[in-house]
């Protein structure tokens, strides 16, 4: 794929040549353009025709764009950098975020309503079966896509300076997405999702100092007949009974992965997005791809960019 | 004993276990495809290191250039399309995929009613793999908060200051087999395993054998100080102590005689506490599978045993 030219396809330059016809082309017409009118500029505030000008309104001027800058380097948007897999997996949560709502108003939190829900969705609510099953597979997608993110992001170094925090923010997030998934498999109340909480939430049990099996029980009891007070750690209240609002996964339990994963987590992985996407921009926007550095020049490198 | 082809299928068609096949299948495509980048880039570095003449007007990127060209390129369309296209094809696919392949739904649950084998969903296998070789306390607690503590401390031991932003593979040979062991396989690897190869009563079934739930498994289970006739508890607890906590300690010192020899320029740039997080997460994420091997081959359930914990 050797350069041909040296006129530069997206050069403002070029741009700016075709941006002359077009404005031409518009002012010929003898309707009013519809991009034109007063309500369409009242909506999106720049004119239509491609000045670079205008391209860069377009993505300044918007809420959701502007999330991106309005320009980037020319080799990032290359696939075999950055892969999209970051992005695919914000959009996986937007995807999650919408069926899971449709899906909460067809889903009681009780032991006695959700799996029938499940039924009524899998049977008898129209297009129910396709929101579940989208809703689902979205869910484990989007751990993949996280794995690969994490994965692309260390192999380019990205998480070196001045990015090391966002690494930070992106292993919560990792966390974050794995226990949303996590607490949606309860929620079907059947023996996949009962057994496969009930495995993981057993760990805790084993928790030290906290689960009543764990190492060092009888020294939280211990230092507590010492202060005068009951501190005997066992089922009914240790960090596993927390966890599950009972000592078995039933009905409490339920509800409280309800709450997590519709509320609670959802709210604050989208915190640790925001910061994310803004720590993105505020770092220097993507780190590459980046001219190489050579091994003889690392001495003479700062640490920060 | 015949292949057993119909369980081999049973498993792998799974409706839950095909993302597994997913990831598999993409983390193996995404590793060729970094490294493939990473390649390119070393060649570069190679010719550039040869001819510093060169290196001082090269552009020093693979990638197509000419000095007539602009450096940035606008948003839009150029990076928007691409998502575009991206959130098309996910949007597609996923459809489709929710098409072909239904949610699974088991009976309703029943907590009376043991499922054989339990197993958590399968991001989380891995860990539910290590409780075969450590205590729920190490594998459940301590050993996912090592992980998620290890990849926090990434940034800040990581001293290295090339590779910072392009795929390379000889500036960053260690940082980066180093995290490949971690993720593909103490993490993947070992969900892969939890998955497919563990059946009823947790039971090590190689692809192809029936999940027999009446398996019978004659294995004893030995613990390291009963190999040396020990059997004083506080002879025991303080055997196991230094064999535990000597061994980290001896792999830190070989870990810091390499490091000096290999490394010296890493060595020298890290401070004290740096260095010593680096050598401390390196040899606890070596001994992991060091007692793995101890437990699948030698069948050494523990190595330190204490009246309040095991190891």
């Amino acid at each position: 794929m050797a350069p041909r030219n040296d006129i530069d396809p997206t050069s403002t330059k070029a741009l700016l040549e075709k941006a002359k016809e077009t404005q031409a082309d518009i002012k010929s017409k003898w309707i009013p353009n519809f991009f034109e009118t007063p309500f369409w500029r009242s909506i999106f505030r720049h004119k239509i025709d491609e000045t670079p000008r205008n391209r860069s309104l377009a993505v300044l001027s918007n809420v959701f764009l502007h999330l991106q800058p309005a320009k980037l380097n020319r080799d990032a948007v290359r696939y075999c950098f950055c892969w999209g897999m970051g992005g695919i997996t914000f959009y996986l949560f937007c995807i999650l975020t919408f069926t899971g709502v449709a899906l909460m108003f067809y889903y009681h939190p009780t032991k006695a309503d959700a799996f029938r829900d499940m039924l009524f969705l899998k049977n008898d609510v129209p297009f129910g079966n396709l929101l579940r099953n989208m809703h689902r597979w979205a869910a484990h997608a989007m751990i993949i896509t996280t794995w690969l993110h994490q994965m692309r992001v260390f192999m380019t170094g990205s998480y070196k300076a001045p990015r090391e925090f966002n690494w930070n923010i992106g292993v919560i997030l990792l966390l974050v997405t794995m226990m949303l998934s996590f607490t949606g498999y309860l929620l079907p109340d059947d023996q996949l999702g009962f057994w496969a909480v009930t495995v993981g939430t057993n760990m805790a049990r084993a928790t030290p100092f906290l689960g009543h099996e764990g190492p060092g029980i009888e020294l939280v009891k211990w230092t507590g007949e010492q202060l005068g007070v009951d501190s005997t750690v066992n089922g009914y209240n240790d960090v596993r009974f927390a966890l599950l609002g009972g000592s078995i996964v039933d009905s409490n339990a339920l509800l409280r992965a309800y709450i997590w994963h519709c509320v609670a987590l959802p709210v604050l992985g989208s915190i640790f997005m925001i910061v994310h996407f803004w720590r993105i921009r505020k770092d220097g926007s993507l780190s590459g791809p980046a001219p190489v550095m050579l091994d003889s020049e690392a001495d003479k490198a700062k640490g920060r960019r | 004993m015949a292949f057993d082809w119909v369980q081999l299928w049973q498993e792998t068609s799974k409706p839950d276990n095909v993302p597994i096949l997913i990831m598999t299948a993409a983390v193996g495509y995404y590793l060729w495809y970094g490294f493939r980048e990473g390649v390119r880039h070393d060649r570069l570095i190679t010719q550039l290191e040869a001819d510093p003449a060169l290196a001082k007007t090269h552009h020093r990127k693979p990638y197509p250039f000419h000095p007539a060209w602009d450096k940035v390129v606008h948003t839009w369309p150029y990076l928007l399309r691409v998502e575009f296209l991206a959130a098309l094809i996910v949007t597609v696919g996923l459809i489709l995929w929710a098409i072909w392949l239904p949610a699974p739904l088991e009976p309703p649950a029943n907590p009376t009613l043991t499922t054989n084998p339990a197993k958590a969903p399968w991001y989380f296998l891995g860990l539910q793999e290590l409780l075969v070789y450590f205590d729920p306390w190490i594998a459940g607690v301590i050993l996912p908060h090592l992980v998620l503590g290890g990849l926090m401390a990434i940034p800040y031991i990581d001293v290295n200051p090339l590779g910072n932003g392009y795929y390379t593979w000889r500036q960053r040979k260690f940082a980066i087999s180093t995290y490949m062991f971690g993720f593909l396989v103490l993490w993947v690897l070992l969900a892969i395993v939890g998955t497919f190869i563990r059946g009823p009563g947790w039971m090590w079934f190689w692809p192809g054998m029936t999940w027999d739930a009446h398996r019978q498994v004659h294995e004893v289970n030995r613990h390291l100080h009963e190999l040396f006739g020990l059997t004083d508890p506080w002879v025991v607890g303080i055997f196991g102590g230094l064999v535990t906590l000597g061994g980290i300690g001896v792999g830190m010192a070989v870990c810091d005689v390499i490091f000096r020899k290999f490394k010296p320029k890493t060595f020298l740039r890290q401070n004290l506490v740096q260095y010593l997080i680096t050598l401390h997460l390196i040899v606890l994420m070596a001994a992991v599978p060091l007692k793995i091997v101890l437990k699948l081959v030698f069948n050494i359930k523990y190595i330190w045993v204490t009246p309040w914990f095991n190891v």
